[in-house]
């Protein structure tokens, strides 16, 4: 016995159900939107730059020849930035996580502490750049320091490592932290040596993370106003520094046409840092993290 | 053994050192902590402390209520913030009319219709999207966009509100995708199931019971991603000019609240002068937009949120 009459089904719903194909195609359209901005963008500047992309373009100063501009100040003053940022935000970062997780009762302070960071989330980055300025280059007198653009910077990408370090950490079970107590450990001999070693997985995927993002960062660094035209290399923490994407806003201004082509190179640079740092990020995630 | 294991833990209960690290390790988380407050504290009143001294030389409503922003005429400059705040909501608009209809279809698409294959696939990549450093955006407006809506809108300028409106459209996608796929995949299956049952088509399901169901946080999503828009900073440095005007059109060149900043920043305007206090100002003014936006939003997801 049949229960459904097709031709019946089709003649009530038909046009209920082509209205729901042409949507789905609609929805679809709308993803590969996404999917293919991305893939022109990239096409687009690889195609750009690849052909000024050499060896001396990663060896040389910055010029005010397209033909003999290079990125090597940039670079090596990115990884300066870093050398500052990576300590200073995870350092603080894990910290506050541990405290918002393993320390913090409920109470008025706590909760505003978390509401805190979640509106500093919020707060653009030029906005944490005028900050720097004030704070840092004048009042702290660092200068266009270093110092200054990394403390900056640690500020900026702080409320992302907390967030990923504190997720992290909620992670572990109840369980381990029962079991540590129980053969007699103490709170923080509990969270060095049970807790902390079962999030550091967690805790690194999201803090590369967050330093791609302070590495690709410019609007703080213009705020604070360093320079873009170097000859030498820094050699300290309060020197003078320039970085990536501040050298390549510098280059994508200029009218001459080929330093357009000079900045795409020097974006196909900054890409390139970033795949790296993301792909360690996943080898971790996917080499370390544990499920429980 | 000479020692019994009660008395053993005793020793090791009163050990000076570890009873010290025990009371001195919060302290110091909460301290560590209590910067990120500080941080806060530090932006607003900086903010606060060099507008006031901007509004000691500029009247108050002048700024506000100004349609002019000539700071850089010698003789006598114009303080008015209008123009400014009018770039910075022409960009946002277009990005919002860019990024909403593509976005929420992106994400009705990964939540109701995408197999676990194609969202493992698709996901990622809208990552790397979100991943992508805006400087690079604003690269990408001004010699790929610009350029090719010039084809299109000949009376376009090399400088507008529109090429840099797309493309701030395109950076605030991925967040608007990722945040409202999440509130859409935890309406329970069973309400589609519900639906399905009563003869619906995956479309009906979609709009008339995932997407109600899932509203605030779609709307949470978009606010979110507006003060995202309104603070941009590089694309609207390089793909939008700097000619602040009081007009409604879209192919001339404008200038936002953020790219005057920029300007003022990668200029000569020494320390102390009227110019200098001035990139205070519009930041305060940034900050009291994009904050009132966040607020905004987490309201919205607190209030209006549908538990099940």
């Amino acid at each position: 016995m049949k229960y459904l009459n097709d031709v019946l089904v089709m003649k009530r719903m038909g046009s209920r159900l082509t209205f729901n194909k042409v949507w789905k195609a609609v929805f679809l359209l709308a993803t590969s939107f996404a999917l293919l901005s991305l893939i022109v963008l990239l096409f687009r500047i690889f195609s750009q730059g690849i052909g000024y992309l050499n060896i001396d373009f990663l060896t040389n100063f910055a010029s005010r020849i397209p033909a003999k501009a290079g990125i090597k100040a940039a670079l090596i003053g990115s990884l300066w930035l870093m050398a500052v940022v990576a300590p200073v935000s995870i350092i603080l970062g894990v910290s506050t996580a541990i405290y918002l997780e393993e320390y913090a009762k409920k109470n008025k302070i706590n909760d505003f502490i978390r509401m805190n960071i979640a509106n500093l989330a919020g707060v653009p980055s030029i906005v944490f750049g005028l900050l720097g300025l004030t704070i840092f280059v004048r009042m702290m007198d660092l200068g266009k320091s270093i110092l200054a653009a990394g403390f900056t910077m640690s500020l900026l990408i702080l409320p992302v490592i907390i967030v990923a370090a504190q997720e992290a950490i909620r992670a572990v079970p109840n369980e381990q932290r029962e079991a540590s107590y129980g053969m007699g450990a103490t709170k923080w001999q509990t969270i060095v040596r049970v807790v902390l070693p079962a999030a550091i997985p967690g805790i690194l995927t999201g803090s590369i993370l967050a330093l791609s993002r302070a590495i690709g960062e410019t609007a703080p660094l213009v705020v604070i106003g360093i320079p873009v035209i170097l000859q030498f290399l820094p050699t300290g923490l309060l020197d003078s520094f320039t970085a990536l994407p501040m050298q390549i806003f510098d280059w994508a201004k200029r009218p001459q046409e080929e330093f357009q082509y000079v900045a795409a190179a020097g974006i196909v640079v900054l890409m390139t840092v970033l795949v790296l740092m993301n792909s360690i990020a996943v080898i971790i995630r996917n080499k370390f993290q544990k499920r429980y | 053994m000479s020692q019994s294991v009660q008395s053993m833990i005793a020793a090791s209960r009163n050990k000076k050192s570890k009873k010290i690290i025990e009371k001195l390790v919060p302290v110091a988380l909460f301290l560590a902590a209590a910067l990120s407050v500080l941080t806060t504290f530090g932006i607003i009143f900086t903010l606060i402390f060099e507008t006031f001294e901007f509004f000691t030389r500029i009247s108050i409503t002048d700024y506000i209520f100004g349609k002019e922003w000539l700071p850089f005429s010698g003789k006598e400059p114009l303080y008015g913030v209008l123009p400014l705040i009018l770039g910075t909501f022409k960009v946002t608009m277009i990005a919002v009319l860019v990024a909403v209809p593509f976005g929420l279809g992106a994400a009705i698409y990964l939540s109701e219709y995408a197999s676990d294959k194609a969202r493992r696939i698709i996901k990622p990549i809208l990552e790397v999207l979100a991943g992508v450093p805006t400087i690079v955006y604003g690269f990408f407006a001004l010699t790929f966009v610009t350029p090719l809506l010039q084809e299109i809108i000949p009376a376009l300028k090399i400088f507008n509100a529109l090429s840099p409106g797309i493309v701030v459209g395109i950076m605030i996608l991925p967040m608007i995708v990722s945040m409202s796929e999440d509130a859409m995949s935890s309406v329970p299956n069973s309400l589609r199931e519900g639906a399905l049952g009563l003869g619906s088509t995956k479309f009906e399901v979609a709009v008339k019971v995932v997407l109600p169901a899932a509203l605030s946080g779609i709307i949470a999503s978009i606010v979110l991603a507006v003060s995202r828009a309104i603070g941009e900073t590089m694309i609207v440095s390089l793909a939008g000019g700097s000619t602040p005007t009081f007009d409604f059109g879209f192919t001339n060149s404008i200038q936002t609240m953020t790219a005057y900043i920029v300007q003022v920043s990668t200029g000569d305007a020494g320390y102390g002068t009227t110019i200098y206090y001035s990139i205070y100002a519009v930041g305060f003014t940034l900050f009291i937009f994009t904050l009132a936006m966040n607020l905004l939003a987490q309201y919205i997801s607190k209030r209006f949120r549908e538990e099940y």
